[in-house]
């Protein structure tokens, strides 16, 4: 992080900021330990016989053969490069629309209220369609991913863009920008934290539509196909072990989004 | 839809907008203009259907989608799904919703909670409905209880945490007015805390119900022998996609009608709390 003054003992400082790290999080550990603790002796004790109990121990050995043999790995990527394929086409597109509704005031007006109306239907409702129109394989899972993609792009540019400080713009013409200009310096700049916000809902959109796609579009691999094998045979530790991939994909892709926000914020504050 | 003041190549004059002859028809055009795109695909849709350019088996025509409609209408199935749907999110948001403005106070009011208790919420938080499902389809089997288990969870998210968000924003200039007037605990949350939270509490709310419309959907999807969800999966499997096409809408319409009522609900409780805010709103850093 950050230098630290010549003056100061270095030495001391990192069992400190590491005491003060867990000093703010030890409370937020309790509760999971417990429960963890708790899970593990309902398992041991077998208060409770049933085989959907399956103790912690045989969960991280599900984890381990799933990693050690390959086969996470396998649905992994299968579902991440649907994912991604589906979060860029969707979000390309989406940035297109989104910024064609904001500019054009009369194009707004014709398709802005069909847009509001198509985004009102839930969006796994389009499965059926979808796979009617483009089978099960990866054309109909990337098709419906780039529409889960597209929405809140679209809507975020779109306010992005409208909600311009009407200063600004004035600013702007009181200084003879041309269109473009203006375009280029006061709009966009001042819509990109919205814009933003909209990629970034996209891949968490986009993330969940993956796990629905997988899920209702059954063919092929992904981690959602683990989840539905899990369950069909009635095997607790994979379903456990899959819930807990899929979290953990989406928090990363939580760090990230808020990772790389920082960074762009931290930029255009240095720009300005 | 939102008609927004200003729009950005601006450069038209503000004045030429007078009264005359043309206003009207602008008028007349502008109100007619959000028509334009939907009624020319379905003019699109229906004569490539009647047309023979689309088979009826990948894309039904919208009148033949209408008359699936009117034929669930007349047969009493639509009011069937409908119900049974209804019922669902009804019990679901209900019970999500209680629980999620429960928990989103109690850990406003009182921080160690949060501390306590977030980190767990915020990482089950990252574990979307569709990968609970098969963890609770296993543990309660495939009945109502799983419907309603997972339309809870989709509602209880947003409600807590914008809940907790509410409950944490009260102005501290707000906060120290009342202790300056010996305001106890009890009065604090009632008069100062909770009104101010009440704005951003119906959003939680709103939101939640727009969760668990999405998640009812799915839940029928994947598993339910009735509601709108089975409806679509049943056409699907019968290759009916009039069926499917007529329940998509329904479903839409639905949502659509709901989603209305609650932002009506929502402008007239802040529109209230504006009004009684006044003068004391805008004073005072946030929390």
């Amino acid at each position: 992080m950050t230098t630290t003054p010549i003056d100061r003992p270095p030495a001391p400082r990192r069992p400190a900021a590491w005491r003060a790290w867990l000093g703010a999080r030890w409370r937020g550990l309790v509760l999971p330990a417990a429960a963890i603790l708790a899970w593990w002796a309902l398992a041991r004790l077998g208060w409770v016989s049933t085989p959907l109990l399956v103790s912690p121990g045989t969960v991280l050995d599900t984890a381990a053969s799933q990693i050690v043999s390959g086969q996470l790995w396998r649905a992994l990527s299968a579902s991440l490069a649907r994912e991604l394929t589906g979060f860029a086409i969707g979000t390309v597109l989406g940035l297109a629309l989104g910024a064609l509704l904001g500019l054009l005031p009369l194009f707004n007006r014709i398709v802005g209220p069909s847009f509001n109306t198509f985004k009102q239907i839930s969006l796994f409702a389009w499965i059926p369609l979808i796979s009617v129109w483009f089978g099960l394989g990866d054309v109909a899972k990337v098709t419906f991913l780039s529409l889960a993609a597209l929405v809140p792009v679209v809507v975020n540019t779109c306010d992005g863009i409208r909600n311009t400080p009407a200063t600004l713009l004035e600013v702007a013409r009181v200084f003879g920008y041309t269109r473009w200009q203006t375009l280029l310096h006061v709009v966009l700049p001042s819509a990109a934290p919205s814009i933003f916000t909209g990629v970034y809902l996209a891949l968490i959109y986009s993330w969940l539509a993956t796990i629905g796609a997988e899920y209702l579009l059954v063919a092929g691999h992904g981690i959602g196909n683990t989840l539905i094998e899990g369950s069909e045979h009635f095997r607790m530790d994979l379903v456990i072990f899959g819930m807990f991939v899929i979290g953990l994909v989406g928090w990363s892709m939580n760090a990230l989004a808020r990772a790389l926000e920082r960074r762009l914020a931290r930029h255009r504050l240095g720009a300005a | 839809m939102a008609e927004n003041t200003l729009s950005v190549p601006a450069t038209a004059a503000p004045a030429r907008r007078g009264a005359g002859p043309h206003a009207f028809l602008r008028n007349a055009g502008g109100r007619l203009l959000p028509w334009l795109l939907p009624l020319a695909l379905l003019a699109l849709w229906q004569l490539g259907a009647s047309r023979g350019w689309i088979s009826p088996q990948v894309l039904p025509s919208p009148h033949f989608v209408w008359l699936t409609l009117q034929d669930l209408y007349t047969s009493g199935d639509l009011w069937l799904n409908v119900h049974a749907s209804l019922q669902r999110v009804l019990v679901g948001y209900a019970v999500g919703s209680a629980l999620g403005l429960a928990l989103g106070a109690a850990m406003g009011l009182w921080r160690p909670l949060e501390a306590y208790l977030l980190p767990t919420f915020n990482a089950l938080v990252q574990i979307p409905v569709l990968a609970w499902l098969p963890f609770v389809l296993l543990l309660v089997g495939i009945g109502e209880p799983l419907k309603y288990i997972l339309i809870a969870k989709a509602a209880l998210v947003p409600v807590t945490l914008n809940t907790l968000q509410g409950f944490r924003q009260t102005p501290v200039a707000l906060l120290e007015v009342a202790r300056v007037y010996g305001y106890t605990r009890r009065q604090q949350v009632l008069e100062v805390v909770l009104p101010h939270a009440l704005p951003t509490l119906f959003t939680g709310l709103r939101l939640g119900f727009t969760k668990a419309w999405l998640s009812l959907v799915v839940v029928e999807l994947v598993a339910s022998s009735e509601g709108l969800g089975y409806l679509i999966v049943y056409g699907r499997q019968l290759f009916q996609l009039d069926l499917v096409m007529a329940a998509v809408i329904v479903v839409g319409a639905i949502g659509y009608a709901i989603d209305k009522l609650l932002d009506l609900a929502e402008t007239r409780v802040s529109g209230s709390q504006a009004a009684t805010r006044l003068g004391v709103a805008g004073a005072g850093a946030r929390v």
